[in-house]
């Protein structure tokens, strides 16, 4: 132990304290002044613009490691909960007639079609039990039944519109809207939804038809689809405006 | 004349005090997104002895309605925890100073040695190095915690890209309680961290500060025994490790 060992005045010593009382006193102080000047720092769509560039760069970063052959675990029947959490009703209004409803596929610009639920149920069936996460921190095992996004991109040939960066979802009366990566649309366990727990969509849970998305949190899972379109820029995002992440990816 | 030691290296100093206010971040933006979804509770059946958090609690720290916020400085600060554990843990391993942290055959008896001393049972401090028994354990859980803490985290954070991660921690669900408990589990140890510090004084305190304890009752050397000393501790600061 010699080595680690010195002999010292009582001046030395207590110089030597003192600068270091100093040092920790101005990392206490940038501390406190880094934490201010955060906060003090304008908002970019709700969120603390440092923050905001972080939670961006996070995208690029992690969204590096997504793949198709990265799957949400997939549960039996049985273990699907019979009454599903109901968690917020924007855009989705009690006065409501699915039977008149057509989903509004803008093609590109100028060029919109529309598609009935008899239509999309033609399509090939795809049911998934998956754990669905919400951004509050609950989840819950729920069963879907719809056509694989990816399917329904094939079927009405929008391969160059998928290729693009982002969809954009629109409820029919435009009040909740959400942005996706065009990557996560196209995970095979990614569906347009008509079907809970083995029977048509309950109103409150977005008929006549919703997304069900499980690489993504809640609240990208849009209730009641009225419009789809494709777009190189982030969409419009309902709660990415209230300060959340744009890309809420699991 | 008064004869000092070195204690902590520079580097493990700023390791140390880092993590103090990034752990601090990180706890209180974790209770912002807990919140959210609060449904941890000690007891037993329908009895509970302990809710996290009382509403009275969350209402006085203005916890409530703070989701994204909680959120945004979690997934910032993340990094710097995660870095600052990540270069502890290598500077640990390259420097050595791992042997004077990491408990060995001893360390579990005089761990029990330590403790009873320090509830006034029992008398004498079994030998020690840098680290007691005790404080070999606990620092060395510390910074299991830490890594745990990483784990339980990413599989919350990417369930699904990290399927495997969150299937090995007991899946979704278990991987957030775990993700809790570990954080109690961090508070517990500040807790008695901090007792124990004040305990040991401001010598011991001053050693996390400037790096050297003085060592007590040591009697000064002639000149010319502690300019050996000096010399000889300039040279290879590190040999005595």
């Amino acid at each position: 132990m010699k080595n680690k060992e010195q002999w010292l005045t009582a001046s030395q010593i207590r110089n030597k304290t003192i600068v270091g009382l100093i040092s920790l006193f101005a990392f206490c102080a940038v501390c406190f002044f880094g934490w201010r000047w955060l906060h003090n720092q304008p908002k970019d769509a709700g969120a603390l613009k440092p923050l905001r560039t972080v939670l961006n760069a996070n995208e690029s970063i992690f969204s590096g490691m997504f793949s198709n052959n990265h799957l949400s675990k997939t549960f039996s029947k049985e273990l699907a909960a019979p009454r599903v959490r109901v968690n917020g009703d924007v855009g989705v209004g009690k006065d409501f007639d699915t039977a008149q409803w057509k989903l509004q596929l803008i093609r590109n610009a100028g060029d919109t079609q529309y598609i009935s639920l008899a239509e999309i149920k033609a399509l090939p069936k795809t049911e998934i039990i998956f754990d669905f996460k919400c951004i509050e921190g609950w989840s819950q095992v729920t069963h879907w039944g719809g056509v694989r996004y990816s399917d329904f991109i094939k079927k009405y040939g929008l391969d160059t519109q998928s290729k693009l960066q982002f969809t954009g979802l629109h409820t029919p009366d435009n009040e909740y809207y959400v942005g996706i990566d065009n990557k996560s649309m196209m995970h095979p366990q990614t569906l347009l939804c008509y079907e809970m727990n083995g029977k048509p969509l309950p109103m409150n849970q977005g008929a006549p038809l919703r997304l069900i998305i499980p690489v993504k949190y809640g609240v990208k899972h849009l209730k009641r689809i009225g419009t789809i379109f494709f777009s190189s820029q982030r969409p419009p995002d309902y709660w990415y405006e209230r300060g959340y992440d744009y890309y809420c990816g699991l | 004349m008064k004869k000092i030691v070195k204690k902590h290296p520079l580097a493990i100093r700023w390791f140390h005090w880092l993590n103090f206010p990034v752990l601090a971040v990180m706890i209180w933006s974790g209770m912002l997104i807990y919140w959210a979804n609060d449904v941890y509770k000690l007891g037993w059946g329908d009895k509970t002895v302990l809710k996290f958090f009382p509403d009275s609690f969350n209402k006085a720290l203005n916890i409530p309605f703070r989701l994204a916020e909680g959120m945004n400085l979690h997934f910032v600060f993340m990094w710097v925890f995660a870095l600052n554990g990540l270069l502890y843990f290598l500077y640990l391993v390259f420097s050595g100073e791992w042997k004077l942290l990491a408990p060995g055959k001893k360390s579990w008896k005089e761990a029990w040695q330590v403790l009873l001393h320090d509830l006034r049972i029992r008398k004498e401090m079994p030998p020690k190095k840098k680290y007691n028994a005790a404080q070999r354990i606990a620092y060395t859980a510390v910074l299991i915690m830490g890594f745990l803490m990483l784990l339980t985290g990413l599989a919350i954070y990417k369930p699904a890209q990290l399927y495997w991660l969150c299937a090995m921690l007991g899946g979704y669900e278990w991987a957030r309680a775990e993700h809790f408990i570990i954080t109690i589990l961090f508070v517990l140890f500040f807790v008695i961290h901090i007792i124990q510090v004040v305990l040991a004084g401001w010598n011991n305190f001053r050693g996390m500060v400037t790096g050297f304890e003085v060592v007590p009752g040591e009697k000064e050397p002639s000149a010319k025994d502690a300019a050996t000393v000096n010399q000889s501790s300039d040279h290879h600061p590190n040999q005595a490790i």
